[in-house]
């Protein structure tokens, strides 16, 4: 089944999906599972796992060095392929590879996709490859059946979300601001008349992330987005509280829905 | 250039989403400025009377006579106005910014002559300035960070990764998707998205319009031999621009050899044979890097080289063989320096030193008849730190701890 299918059968009965971010290896590959398996339990609908890159250039600061320890730590593509394999096989979700270009480029993108269909991922996020950079890249995703996901910026012009939207598939990738992960948003009424540009631009559905944390910057999106996009709120909580907290926090994001 | 901002195979703009309107923008910008005739006026004059341009082209004689072949021509851009080429790329730039109406400038620097370039435009133009420096580059450059500071820039010590130059362009590439609408991002070097490849270059062909004029008014024709330093490209783009496709001149790009090509610690990209086609810091080129994909550390005595790509012009250049590339050792250079400061009263910058390691080797090989040219892109004097240790200097080192104390009991 197509990510979006997936996507729009899971948000029948729900307010608002939610998807999370964690990063390969980071603190261990170990620590992944137990992780995941909270995520999954408490009810999150996708899961975003970073390959991590020596150069994550769109990364904040708490992402930013989960990548290096990870890397430090040795650890590799085939590994990070291997162990989305396990997940995907293992849970009911769908799971998406996000990293940077250069790690699907020198892997070569037509092998990257072929691993990625075999193990089960249903879309790739790649913040640094605009669509006119590879149009094979985008050959192989529909070839292989995994959603390139396309993202929608403060910054995009009506002209340019359409264009983006022509290229892309399963969600599109709204990022509340301007700047990289990590940094806290707000949720105002410009921010408002943004997504309903983005809504206007694509009939795909809307994740919202970047800087979002807590109960109240959820409930905000309801009825404006199809999915909440949490990223280094649950890497922060897990450096600082373990991967039992994530449950909990989890549970309570979601109370409301 | 072609419309995606391809070099042959190279180049391109692989940029986070939220800095596709900011490179719309400067495309169009540099595009008009292009085409316009006033801007490259505008630009000379600035750099005749801001900066000491055109800068000389020196003849070597006692080097030349020492090595007994070519004659031997340095392009000296150690006189320019902050002592390096890094001024021409940044005052064209500076007028740029102008035009756009933006009101903050950011760069990264290695061995600070960027950064220092980027500090002085910015106080003169009456930008607010951010420069991003690696820690291991602030320590092997801090004269320049001092001075940066003294004209109100503020400089950021980046702590990821490495610590040095490609980390300081992560992180100031962070500071722009940030601040996008208030702020240009001076990039360094002919690397980067497009169109910084090619805008820089072209700021930087003032260095090859220069030396085509000076060489035949003093040697009667072109040169033999072009000899660059090749850190990004941007001082070797300059200067090779003023000879490309003058099938009598052969150009020469110097990378650093580090401790050895066999030693894994050098940056040598298109000399030796531990680069491979990547994509990374917004472009597609040549990149020290794994199996994985994941950057390779690189090491240099001269900090504006050390870095893990290359311009993607010279990558195609380098592909089509229209650029020969050599490279140089630390111990090589600290020869090649002493030399030239002993026989000539001239101080290369450690990068700079690089392009005089390989002209010494092959000047000897030449006729006296043929000339060459060193591109002297920046002056040494900044390197004091790092130049006194290579010569263990006792009494420097005398000195510094001299002072040191003295600094103690007054505080
Ligand atoms: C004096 C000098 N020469 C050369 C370089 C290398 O840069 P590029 O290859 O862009 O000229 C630098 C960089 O900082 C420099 O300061």
């Amino acid at each position: 089944m197509s990510l979006e299918k997936i996507l729009r059968d899971r948000k029948n009965n729900k307010k608002i999906l939610l998807m999370t971010h964690i990063v390969l290896g980071y603190p261990s590959f170990e620590v992944n599972r137990e992780v995941i398996a909270g995520m999954v339990e408490n009810g999150v609908d996708c899961i975003e796992m970073q390959i991590p890159f020596s150069e994550p250039m769109a990364d904040g600061p708490v992402i930013l060095k989960a990548n290096q320890d990870s890397l430090a730590l040795g650890t590799s593509v085939e590994q990070c392929l291997e162990f989305g394999r396990e997940m995907a096989e293992q849970y009911d979700i769908p799971f998406l590879y996000m990293t940077y270009y250069n790690i699907v480029y020198k892997y070569g993108e037509k092998a990257f996709f072929e691993a990625s269909a075999a193990a089960g991922i249903k879309g790739l996020i790649i913040p640094d490859l605009p669509p006119e950079m590879s149009p094979d890249f985008f050959g192989y995703a529909k070839e292989y059946r995994i959603a390139p996901i396309l993202i929608f910026t403060p910054t995009s012009t009506d002209e340019r979300m359409a264009a983006l939207n022509n290229h892309g598939s399963g969600f599109i990738y709204c990022v509340a601001r301007r700047g990289v992960t990590g940094a806290q948003s707000e949720f105002d009424d410009g921010f408002s008349r943004y997504l309903k540009r983005c809504r206007k631009a694509t009939g795909l559905p809307l994740a919202v992330g970047f800087g979002i944390r807590d109960r109240k910057d959820i409930e905000a999106l309801i009825g404006k987005a199809d999915m909440a996009v949490i990223g280094s709120e649950t890497i922060r909580l897990v450096d600082s509280k373990g991967a039992r907290a994530v449950g909990p926090y989890l549970a309570d994001l979601l109370a409301t829905n | 250039m072609n419309k995606q901002g391809f070099f042959g195979n190279w180049g391109g703009s692989y940029i986070p989403e939220i800095l596709n309107r900011t490179f719309e923008r400067l495309r169009e910008e540099y595009d008009r400025a292009r085409n316009d005739p006033a801007f490259w006026q505008d630009y000379t004059n600035l750099m005749s009377t801001y900066s000491c341009r055109p800068t000389p082209l020196t003849f070597a004689e006692n080097l030349t006579n020492h090595f007994g072949g070519a004659k031997i021509y340095i392009k000296r851009e150690d006189l320019n106005h902050t002592g390096a080429h890094k001024a021409n790329n940044v005052m064209g730039q500076g007028l740029l910014v102008k035009r756009m109406g933006k009101k903050r400038v950011i760069a990264e620097t290695g061995a600070g002559q960027h950064g220092m370039a980027t500090a002085t435009m910015a106080a003169k133009f009456g930008f607010e300035c951010t420069i991003y420096m690696g820690e291991v580059d602030v320590l092997r450059q801090r004269p320049n960070v001092f001075w940066m500071e003294k004209m109100g820039a503020e400089v950021v010590p980046v702590k990821d990764g490495n610590r040095t130059l490609k980390d300081a362009i992560n992180e100031a590439f962070r500071d722009w998707v940030s601040h996008v609408d208030s702020t240009h991002y001076v990039f360094g070097t002919a690397c980067g998205p497009a169109p910084f490849p090619e805008m820089v270059s072209w700021f930087q062909s003032i260095i090859g319009r220069e030396a085509t004029e000076q060489i035949l008014a003093m040697h009667g024709r072109p040169p033999a031999r072009v000899y660059g330093c090749v850190g990004g490209g941007s001082n070797a783009m300059g200067i090779f621009q003023g000879f490309l496709g003058n099938e009598e001149t052969e150009l020469v790009g110097v990378e650093a050899g580090g401790r050895g090509l066999d030693s894994g610690l050098h940056a040598a990209r298109l000399s030796g044979t531990d680069a491979s086609p990547g994509v990374a810091q917004g472009y597609k080129t040549m990149f020290l890097q794994n199996d994985d994909g994941q950057m390779l550390e690189t090491h240099s005595v001269a900090a504006g080289l050390d870095y893990v790509g290359v311009s993607p012009i010279l990558a195609d250049l380098w592909e089509r063989k229209k650029v020969r590339f050599e490279s140089a050792t630390d111990g090589e250079v600290i020869e090649a320096l002493d030399l030239t400061m002993k026989l000539e009263g001239i101080i290369p910058a450690l990068e700079s030193a690089h392009g005089f390691v390989q002209a010494f080797k092959e000047a000897g090989d030449l006729s006296s008849d043929d000339a060459i040219i060193i591109n002297q892109s920046g002056r040494g004097d900044k390197d004091i730190f790092t130049i006194a240790d290579a010569f263990d200097d006792p009494s420097w080192k005398e000195f510094i701890i001299e002072r040191a104390e003295q600094y103690k009991t007054n505080s």
